[in-house]
C-alpha cells in the first residue's frame, strides 16, 4: 500500500543527495585549488558552502516536520532520526572545505613546503570515503559503509605521517614555520572530514541495519 | 507469570489461533497488536476461560499462571476469573445497580458479607482507579450518570476490587475521547506497580507509547514478540515493520 | 396544475387521515364499552358489595363478598405456584439451556399459551378433581397456574433476551458464578420488564371463567377452605348474569365493573412501575 508519506520520505532522501551533491563538488573544488595551486576556485567554494548551510536550515525543518506528523516508527523513524545527524556531518563538511580554502589562498602564493604527493593523497582518500558514505546511503549497502568505517584508521595514519613531516620541517628550517601552521590545519580539517564520513557511514548502518556501531572500544564490553 | 505455549483455538471447527506462544512478564504491560481478524481478542479471552462460555469454541494448548496450568480439569474457572480480571471495549457498569454497588459487585456476588469491608473495598478500588475524588459525594447514583471514560474507570475499579494478579484489557480505550483515554494509559501505569496487564490494542501509538513488552499476531499466528522500543525502533521481521509502519493492515 | 410535491403531500395526508379513522374504529368502542360499563355498575357500586354475602333475589343487600375473597385465593395461589416456576423456567432457557432445547421448550409454551382455557379446565378436573371426587378452590388454582405459567415463561424470556450479552460478559469476568449472574444480575436488569409481565400474566387469569365451571365450581356461601369448592368473581357474574332477575343483573354490571377496574389498575401500576423504573436510571 502506497502511502503519502512514502513520497515525502523519497523527496527527504532526494533532498538530503542535492545536499551531498553540493559537499561533493565542494571537496573537487578544494582538492583541485590544493594541487593546482590556484585560488580560482575560491569564489565559487565560498558560494557552494552558503548553499550547503540553506540546505541545512530547510531539511532540518522538514525532518523535524515529519517527525511531529507522521509519528514515524521502525525504519521510516531510522531515516528521519539519522537524517538529522547527517545533515548537520555535511554541512561541517563544507565548512571544512571553506577552511582549507581559505588556507589555500595564502599558501598557494608560496613555494611549497611538502616533498611528495602525501597531501593529494590524504585529499583523495577522504574524498573518498565521503563519496563512499553518500553511496551507500542512496544505495542501501552496508558493506560500503563499513569499508569507509575501516578506512579511517589510514587516513588518520596518514594524517600522523604528514603532521610529522611538517613537524621535522618547522624543526629544520624556522623559515616555513608559517606555511607550515598553514598546512597542519588543512589536514587536521582533511582529517576532520574523514572523521564526519565515518559517522555519516555509521548512520547509514542504523538506518539499514537498526545497531549503533559508534564508539567500538565500549560496545565490546557491553 | 501469566504464559501461553502453543495455544490453538477453533470456533466450530474454524481455527482462528493457529499455535501461540507467548510469556507476559509480571509487573509489566504488554501489548498485542496486529488487524482486525487477527485473533487478538480470542487470544485474550483464552486467559480467563471466557472461551468455557461460547459453544463450538475449543481451546487446546496449556496457559499457565504462575506455572499452574489454568485449563486443568481441577481447576474452577470461576476462581480463574477472580485471579485474572477483565475490561472490555465499551464500558459495561451494571446499570441497575448504583456506582459504588458496581464497584464491589464482584465481591458481593462471590459470597462477601461484611458491610465494612464492602465499603473499604470500594473506597480502595474506586482510589486505585482514579475515580474516587469524582465520586465520592455521588455512591448512589446511577453509572449511566457518568462519562463514558468515568464509566471505564469504573469498570476497571469493579474489576481491581476483587483483587486479581492479571488485569486484561480488550480494547479499552477505542470507545474514548484523547483525554478519558490518557487518563486510562496513566492509570495503567500505576497498576503496573502491583498487577501485571495485558492489553489488546488496534491503535498503534498506543502501543507504543503505553506498554513495556509487545506482541504482533497476524491471522492467527505469532509474529514477533520484543520489547516495545524495539519492536518500534527496529523489529526483526518485515511483516511487522510492514504493518506498524503502516504499509499494510 | 398539481406539483409533484404538492402530490405527496396530499397522499401523505390521505394515508395519515385513513389510519386516523382506523385507530378510532378500533379504539371508540372500546370506550364506548368502558363507558357503558361504568354507567351499569355503578349503580352497585357501594361497600355492600365487598361486605355482604349473596342473598336470594328479591332481596335487598346483597354482595359478592364470596366471589371477591375468593377470586383473590384461587389467583393468589395460582400466582404463588405459576409465577416462580414460569421465571425459573425462563431462566432456564435463556441462561443455561443449550439452543436447542431452548427452542423446543419454548415452542412448547408457544403451543401451551394458545390453548382455549377451557380446555385447561378440563385438564385440571381430570388431575385434581376426579381424584379428590370433589370440586376445590386448589383445582381452581391449578387450572388457572397451567393458563398462567406459558404466559410467564414467553414474557421473562423475552425480557431476559433484551438484556446485553455485555452485562453478563462483565459478571462472569469477575469471577461470579452463572446462577448468581442469572439471579441478580440478568434478572435484576430484566426485572422492570419482567415483573409487568407477571402484572399483566395475573390480571388475564383473574379474568377466566370458564374453568372455574368444573373446577373451583362456585359457592354461595364464603368459604376460604382451598379443599372445596370456591366461588370467584367471573363465574358469578356468569350465574348473575344468566339469571333472570334483575338485582341480580344490576350486581353483574357491578361485578364486571369491579373486575375491569381491577385490570385497569393492574395495567397502570406495571405502566407506573416503568415510569418509576426509568426515572430512576435517570436521575
Amino acid at each position: 500500500m502506497a502511502r503519502p508519506f512514502d513520497a515525502e520520505l523519497r523527496d527527504l532522501k532526494f533532498n538530503l543527495l542535492t545536499m551531498a551533491g553540493l559537499v561533493e563538488e565542494m571537496l573537487q573544488l578544494t582538492r583541485q585549488t590544493l594541487a593546482e595551486r590556484s585560488n580560482h576556485k575560491a569564489e565559487r567554494i565560498a558560494l557552494l558552502d552558503r548553499q550547503v548551510d540553506e540546505a541545512e536550515l530547510k531539511l532540518d525543518q522538514v525532518c523535524i516536520d515529519l517527525l511531529a506528523l507522521r509519528a514515524p516508527f521502525a525504519s521510516d523513524l531510522r531515516l528521519i532520526a539519522s537524517a538529522l545527524k547527517i545533515i548537520p556531518e555535511l554541512e561541517r563538511i563544507g565548512d571544512h572545505c571553506a577552511n582549507i580554502a581559505r588556507r589555500a589562498l595564502v599558501l598557494n602564493g608560496q613555494p611549497s613546503v611538502l616533498r611528495g604527493r602525501d597531501l593529494d593523497r590524504l585529499g583523495a582518500d577522504t574524498q573518498s570515503m565521503v563519496h563512499r558514505a553518500l553511496d551507500a546511503f542512496v544505495n542501501g549497502d552496508a558493506a560500503l559503509a563499513r569499508t569507509v568505517i575501516r578506512d579511517d584508521d589510514q587516513v588518520d595514519a596518514l594524517y600522523l605521517s604528514i603532521y610529522s613531516e611538517l613537524l621535522r620541517g618547522m624543526l629544520a628550517d624556522p623559515l616555513c614555520i608559517e606555511r607550515s601552521s598553514h598546512l597542519i590545519i588543512v589536514i587536521k580539517n582533511w582529517e576532520r572530514i574523514a572523521d564526519e564520513a565515518t559517522n555519516i557511514a555509521e548512520e547509514v548502518l542504523f538506518i539499514l541495519e537498526g545497531v549503533n556501531v559508534k564508539h567500538s572500544y565500549l560496545q565490546e564490553h557491553a | 507469570m501469566l504464559a501461553c505455549k502453543d495455544l490453538k483455538i477453533e470456533f466450530d471447527r474454524k481455527p482462528v489461533l493457529k499455535g501461540v506462544s507467548l510469556t507476559f512478564p509480571p509487573r509489566k504491560i504488554s501489548a498485542i497488536i496486529g488487524p482486525s481478524g487477527c485473533g487478538k481478542s480470542t487470544l485474550l479471552r483464552a486467559f480467563n476461560r471466557m472461551h468455557d462460555l461460547t459453544r463450538g469454541a475449543k481451546v487446546t494448548g496449556s496457559v499457565t499462571l504462575n506455572d499452574r496450568e489454568i485449563y486443568a480439569d481441577d481447576e474452577d474457572p470461576v476462581l480463574i476469573r477472580r485471579r485474572i480480571g477483565m475490561v472490555f471495549q465499551k464500558p459495561n457498569p451494571f446499570p441497575t445497580l448504583s456506582i459504588f454497588e458496581n464497584a464491589i459487585a464482584g465481591l458481593r456476588l462471590s459470597g462477601v458479607r461484611d458491610k465494612n469491608a464492602l465499603k473499604e473495598a470500594a473506597e480502595q478500588a474506586l482510589t486505585d482507579a482514579a475515580l474516587w475524588d469524582e465520586v465520592k459525594d455521588r455512591l448512589k447514583s446511577n453509572p449511566t450518570t457518568l462519562s463514558g471514560g468515568q464509566q471505564q474507570r469504573l469498570c476497571i475499579a469493579r474489576a481491581l476490587a476483587v483483587d486479581p494478579e492479571v488485569l486484561l484489557m480488550d480494547e479499552p480505550c477505542s470507545a474514548l475521547d484523547p483525554i478519558a483515554t490518557a487518563k486510562i494509559e496513566e492509570l495503567m501505569f500505576r497498576l503496573r506497580e502491583r498487577l501485571t496487564l495485558v492489553i489488546v490494542t488496534h491503535n498503534m501509538q498506543q502501543a507504543a507509547r503505553a506498554s513495556d513488552r509487545t506482541a504482533f499476531l497476524w491471522m492467527g499466528e505469532l509474529v514477533e514478540a520484543d520489547d516495545t522500543e524495539v519492536i518500534f525502533t527496529s523489529p526483526k521481521k518485515s511483516m511487522t515493520e510492514d504493518y506498524i509502519t503502516g504499509r499494510f493492515g | 396544475m398539481i406539483r409533484g410535491h404538492q402530490l405527496r403531500k396530499i397522499r401523505g395526508r390521505c394515508m395519515e387521515a385513513v389510519c386516523l379513522l382506523a385507530a378510532l374504529v378500533a379504539v371508540l368502542p372500546l370506550f364506548a364499552f368502558l363507558w357503558h360499563l361504568a354507567a351499569k355498575g355503578a349503580s352497585s357500586l357501594s361497600p355492600a358489595l365487598f361486605t355482604h354475602l349473596p342473598m336470594p333475589p328479591g332481596e335487598a343487600g346483597g354482595g359478592m363478598k364470596n366471589a371477591i375473597l375468593g377470586s383473590l385465593l384461587v389467583v393468589g395461589t395460582a400466582t404463588v405456584a405459576g409465577i416462580p416456576l414460569g421465571i425459573g423456567a425462563a431462566i432456564f432457557m435463556t441462561e443455561f439451556a443449550r439452543p436447542t432445547v431452548a427452542s423446543v421448550l419454548r415452542f412448547a409454551c408457544d403451543v401451551l399459551s394458545g390453548i382455549p382455557s377451557i380446555v385447561m379446565g378440563l385438564l385440571a378436573y381430570e388431575i385434581v378433581v376426579v381424584p379428590l371426587h370433589h370440586f376445590s378452590a386448589f383445582s381452581g388454582s391449578v387450572a388457572l397456574a397451567f393458563i398462567m405459567l406459558p404466559v410467564v415463561v414467553i414474557t421473562t424470556q423475552e425480557m431476559l433476551h433484551l438484556v446485553p450479552h455485555s452485562l453478563r460478559e462483565a459478571g462472569h469476568a469477575l469471577g461470579i458464578p452463572t446462577w448468581r449472574i442469572a439471579a441478580s444480575i440478568t434478572l435484576r436488569a430484566a426485572a422492570p420488564g419482567v415483573l409487568t409481565g407477571m402484572i399483566l400474566a395475573v390480571s388475564r387469569i383473574a379474568g377466566e371463567t370458564a374453568p372455574m365451571l368444573f373446577t373451583a365450581f362456585g359457592n354461595p356461601f364464603l368459604s376460604l377452605d382451598p379443599k372445596a369448592p370456591i366461588s370467584t368473581l367471573p363465574h358469578m357474574i356468569f350465574n348473575y348474569a344468566i339469571s333472570p332477575y334483575d338485582d341480580w343483573h344490576r350486581l353483574a354490571w357491578g361485578g364486571a365493573l369491579i373486575l375491569v377496574l381491577g385490570i385497569l389498575g393492574a395495567t397502570l401500576l406495571s405502566r407506573f412501575i416503568l415510569w418509576w423504573h426509568q426515572r430512576s436510571l435517570n436521575s
